[in-house]
């Protein structure tokens, strides 16, 4: 039998703390592969965030390290530039990047640093209990948004990859979805771009991966795919939004 | 017969994703639990012939369970 599809070596064999259905598991997948296609998983050095994705050390098979709540970017930041050779990426959720790590990722785009970020976007706090999250849709009921986000007083959604091509520095900017199995392939290829940019020295690489949060989303996760094409895209359109330096 | 589709029945969570995606509808959930509490997904010995080969069902798996193989 010939194998069509293997496991990848860059995961370590444990079951994920995740919940059924999270698509945390299958961007971690789309990362290992890429890691493994490229052969750089003896010089990879990941940095993961605060939230969800905290425990991601103990899933990828590279060395990890654990930043402070959204400070990501500048731990990796720090990493590359001590060891150039190493192929650093950080892997955050939108409660860290989007919230308590803005400064952060804008401030690591403008300088231009040659890393590769991860975004995951449930548009949800999901580890601390299902609160409104920067990335909330106007109209959806979280726990601190129970009669849906108001604009009037919670204000709008933020788009991130909209947001970060407008930034000079940054070379790589894209949004994909992991609601099926044609728009998982599209990330992969999203991921594996960002992760070449930096392995030819091109600069800041960001892949927004809009995600579901069953658990929290109160849905099966079946569902929960079907809500994020219905309702997170029409919001957060799909595709690259820069590819190359400047303006 | 070797398997065209195998799931490691250990580390499955029975999110049903790959029986949402599986163009052939040959993916279960077993009626026993697996160690971690979960209806494990499988595809049964008489329906592995059927399978083919896509993959669909692993590229979608968020815990890496499924493995594919073509004859």
């Amino acid at each position: 039998m010939n194998p069509v599809y293997t496991r990848p070596k860059s995961l370590t064999n444990v079951v994920t703390h995740y919940c059924p259905g999270c698509t945390h598991g299958i961007a971690h997948r789309l990362v290992a592969e890429t890691i493994d296609e490229l052969g750089i998983q003896g010089r990879t050095i990941g940095v993961a965030s605060v939230g969800c994705s905290v425990f991601a050390y103990n899933y990828f098979d590279v060395d990890f390290q654990q930043a402070a709540h959204g400070r990501a970017p500048a731990v990796a930041t720090g990493i590359k530039r001590v060891r150039p050779e190493s192929i650093v990426f950080a892997y955050q959720g939108d409660g860290d990047l989007a919230s308590i790590g803005m400064a952060e990722i804008v401030h690591a785009a403008v300088r231009g640093e040659n890393i590769t970020v991860i975004f995951i976007n449930n548009a949800i706090y999901g580890m601390t209990g299902g609160q409104m999250a920067p990335t909330t849709l106007v109209g959806q009921k979280t726990t601190t948004s129970p009669f849906g986000r108001d604009p009037g007083t919670q204000g709008y959604p933020v788009k991130i990859s909209e947001l970060l091509s407008t930034v000079k520095g940054a070379y790589y900017v894209a949004r994909f979805s992991l609601h099926n199995p044609a728009n998982v392939q599209r990330a992969k290829q999203g991921i594996k771009k960002a992760f070449q940019n930096q392995i030819e020295g091109k600069g800041f690489s960001l892949v927004e991966l809009l995600s579901t949060c069953s658990t929290n989303w109160g849905m099966t996760p079946q569902n929960a795919l079907k809500w994020l094409e219905e309702n997170m895209i029409p919001e957060y359109p799909l595709g690259e939004f820069k590819t190359g330096e400047g303006e | 017969m070797e398997k065209r589709v195998r799931f490691n029945e250990d580390h499955c969570k029975s999110c049903e994703l790959c029986i949402g995606v599986c163009p052939k509808k040959i993916i279960r959930l077993r009626t026993e639990l697996n160690r971690l509490g979960y209806h494990p997904a499988f595809v049964p010995d008489e329906d592995q012939e059927k399978c083919i080969s896509c993959a669909l069902c692993a590229r979608m798996c968020p815990d890496a369970v499924i493995e594919v193989f073509r004859p």
